[in-house]
């Protein structure tokens, strides 16, 4: 796991304001949307932001809590620049996506749900991002990338680290 | 094209104008002899969906502009960005109008000498065309293609036909034509139900609920305010089709939507999508843009007085949203979790208010049947399942790629025909359908005709047309235990049967993979299985048994090998199994020795080498590398 600690940051809460200002005409259900967002301007929900988000939308921070820990997307913890993530879907389980989870592992020294110390890359699994024909497959940021082998997953991450 | 200047259609007719002003531009994709539009001589479409993105298309579009902007010819060849073209397995792909030629995996350096040979010279080049499996012949239109061939497209007329940032392309093949229909008739929208009760169209998501009766319920429930959700969550993993639609034709849906809407007597609808899908997203909000711009979203549509809007909210990632309570309750801001029926959405939903929900096929259905009729979309299918279905083909098949079939064709044409039949000459075992809901059917099955009965009845379930078609290699306990870790993760939790109980079945399938099973796990199994379907109170825990049920009935003896002989016969259980390196055949070549990672295989030179099996993790790199003396086997 990353060595950041998700308490003890600086958070800039004056960044949510724009958060707020788009989403202040939806008269409900906009919880969601917000935590959405807070979490792309962040690249994690920090728990003071939550706080801030609870005051703002009325709504108790224990309810957002339930909210955030429900979904498989929100993450309390700091994220890496980039975010792969290797699809452990149908197609590309009987396609050995094991093994290409096993080498994303290896090259990057974490588990999944994990971040490298470097703050570069988060490695996460999912369920399937619909790229079933080119199994076995996985994301980094938006992109995808399919027909993958054990061994040429260094080279894609390669081309990720500056 | 957001470039594209929209003015508000103001009524049918304009809509009309405007169509009759977009065919020319598009004329020779249909018509090799049409006359030129604006002096463009050639259409150029690229497929850019996911998966062709994923295979380098993006790259395939940029080598295009610079060579027809270094030849000069960047005025009159039109390079388009088109949505799946269906034929996955063959991207980076391409179609040349108006000599219609199909070009398949290529890469950035092909694109000069297809500028030179196609476009200038009118003449294809052999080596990119698709070749056909059989007769090794050169194929150049790709309607020829047996994949294509078989394949009745009635919903994915557009799909990988248009440029679906492009609402003028949609409107020029009749878009939106549906919805001017349907608005002529506003104040009789009985008989538009009627259309759509005729075509016998049920919920393509899964369940397969007659989608007029559906309606009605919603229809006919008390209150002035109503929502209709479009169920974009395509969560079940190995299905796609959803994606490619709204990527491919994402005015389709919405124009189905809208219709719905007006039969419904909602004012309101909301895309439910998941953020997994980011490029599909990107494309419903362009047409959303486009469709607003034109007056045919929003107020006052073309002229009718009549409202309707539409949002689009992104999933945050949980299967179990695909239960239409639990999607509810995710778009009001709350935890996914379902809730128990009655009250029906229908009757109170979303915000408590009537509320109508159907998937992106199933709404995308819905121009079709009301521009020609529902007898016509009737007319293909079976007795009790109508019209077409598309799957998506993935797993060990040759041709991987999405495919719209009518109703009622049998399981081994799609796998033997349309997708190829299996990879590197292995034999077919099973094809799973219907994601982690549905079920494994054998050989001695896949002779039956595709419909929802017939599915259900055979032990599986035609969920939203996922089929991952899987070989000899792949054993069947693995693949139960696969899909049960899969439905224990997504499970809410918030019902017993659902939470324990799949966390007990998949200890249970974990300790047999691990050679661990007792005599009598089946039967506990098997027990589970029925106590689990009859007692959860949602559609996930109510078939998270599918698929075990499914492989105990056809693949009992895979899991008797397991639990009384401690062997995996497909060779696919790490525990169950022993690399070993046959002595006679080494030649002490080395390359085992250099790229086992932990180091378990030693010897000398020129000499047999050993594997440690303390040490071995059993990886298989071994195998792979061994390709001189196929001296290493696993037993």
């Amino acid at each position: 796991m990353g060595s950041t600690s998700p308490t003890g940051q600086n958070v800039d809460l004056a960044r949510l304001d724009a958060v707020f200002d788009k989403y202040k005409d939806m008269a409900k259900g906009s919880l969601i949307p917000v935590l959405q967002a807070a979490q792309d301007t962040y690249g994690y929900l920090p728990i003071k932001a939550l706080d801030a988000i609870a005051k703002q939308l009325a709504i108790p921070i224990s309810q957002i809590y339930g909210v955030v820990t429900f979904y498989a997307q929100f993450r309390l913890s700091p994220r890496g620049k980039h975010i792969i993530r290797s699809c452990q879907g149908t197609a590309c389980h009987v396609r050995n996506s094991a093994r290409i989870l096993e080498s994303l592992k290896t090259a990057l020294g974490i588990a999944p749900g994990g971040t490298t110390e470097d703050l570069q890359f988060t490695l996460e699994t999912v369920a399937c991002i619909g790229c079933c024909s080119l199994a076995p497959v996985m994301m980094i940021d938006t992109d995808a990338h399919g027909r993958l082998r054990p061994d040429r997953v260094p080279k894609i991450l390669d081309s990720y680290s500056n | 094209m957001s470039t594209e200047n929209l003015t508000r259609l103001k009524s049918a007719d304009d809509l009309e104008a405007m169509k009759n002003e977009a065919l020319p531009k598009i004329a020779i994709r249909k018509d090799p002899s049409a006359p030129l539009h604006g002096g463009v001589t050639h259409h150029i479409m690229i497929c850019c969906d996911t998966g062709c993105a994923s295979s380098g298309a993006r790259k395939i579009v940029d080598a295009f502009e610079a060579d027809l902007k270094e030849k000069g010819l960047d005025k009159t060849v039109d390079v388009v960005v088109i949505g799946c073209h269906g034929f996955c397995e063959m991207g980076p792909l391409i179609v040349v109008y108006p000599d219609d030629v199909y070009y398949v995996h290529l890469k950035p350096e092909d694109i000069p000498e297809i500028v030179e040979e196609t476009v200038r010279g009118g003449r294809p080049v052999e080596r990119f065309l698709y070749h056909d499996r059989e007769t090794l012949k050169p194929i150049v239109h790709y309607k020829e293609i047996e994949f294509y061939a078989r394949q009745k497209r009635i919903l994915l007329t557009n799909c990988g036909h248009i440029n679906p940032e492009s609402v003028t392309e949609y409107i020029a093949n009749d878009g939106y034509k549906a919805l001017a229909k349907a608005l002529s008739q506003k104040d009789n929208t009985d008989a538009l139900l009627e259309e759509v009760k005729k075509s016998g169209l049920r919920g393509r998501g899964g369940g397969g609920f007659p989608t007029g009766r559906k309606w009605e319920l919603c229809r006919n429930a008390p209150g002035d305010k109503k929502y209709i959700i479009c169920n974009a969550d395509e969560g079940d993993p190995g299905a796609f089709m959803d994606r490619s639609l709204m990527e491919g034709d994402p005015h389709r849906l919405l124009e189905g939507m809208i219709i719905g809407g007006l039969i419904i007597g909602a004012d309101e609808g909301y895309i439910y999508c998941r953020a997994e899908y980011p490029y599909a997203i990107r494309r419903l909000r362009i047409a959303i843009a486009q469709a607003e711009a034109l007056g045919l979203l929003g107020n006052d549509i073309l002229g009718s007085g009549w409202s309707f809007h539409l949002h689009i909210k992104e999933g945050a990632g949980a299967f179990v949203c695909g239960e239409e309570t639990a999607l509810i309750h995710s778009i009001e801001g709350k935890r996914g979790m379902p809730t128990a029926r009655p009250p029906f959405p229908a009757i109170s939903g979303l915000w408590e208010k009537p509320t109508n929900n159907n998937n992106v096929e199933t709404w995308a259905n819905i121009p079709g049947i009301i521009r020609n009729g529902g007898d016509w979309y009737a007319s293909f299918g079976t007795q009790g399942s109508k019209g077409t279905k598309v799957f998506a083909l993935t797993g060990k098949v040759r041709n991987t790629g999405l495919a719209e079939v009518p109703m009622g064709i049998t399981m081994r044409e799609v796998i033997f025909n349309i997708a190829g039949g299996i990879q590197n000459d292995k034999k077919f075992k099973a094809v799973q359908i219907g994601g982690p809901s549905g079920g494994c059917l054998p050989e001695s099955m896949i002779d039956r005709p595709v419909d929802y009965e017939s599915l259900i009845d055979a032990g599986a379930m035609m969920g939203s047309g996922g089929l991952v078609v899987v070989d000899e290699d792949t054993c069947m306990v693995d693949l139960a235990r696969f899909f049960l870790s899969f439905t224990r993760d997504e499970s809410c939790g918030k019902c017993t049967p659902c939470r324990e109980g799949s966390t007990r079945m998949l200890n249970i399938l974990t300790a047999i993979c691990q050679g661990k099973g007792k005599p009598g796990d089946i039967e506990l199994l098997e027990e589970l299985a029925r106590n689990i379907k009859l007692s959860s109170l949602c559609g996930l825990g109510q078939t998270c048994p599918n698929p075990i049920l499914s492989t105990i009935r056809y693949f009992r003896h895979e899991y008797e090998a397991h639990i009384y002989e401690k062997k995996c016969p497909a060779g696919q259980c790490v525990d169950l199994m022993t690399y070993w390196i046959d002595t006679e055949k080494c030649i002490g070549c080395g390359a085992c020795k250099k790229i086992c990672p932990v180091s378990a295989i030693d010897g000398n030179k020129k000499e047999p080498h050993v594997i440690d099996v303390m040490k071995c993790i059993k990886c298989g790199s071994c195998i792979e590398a061994c390709k001189k003396a196929h001296a290493i086997s696993r037993k």
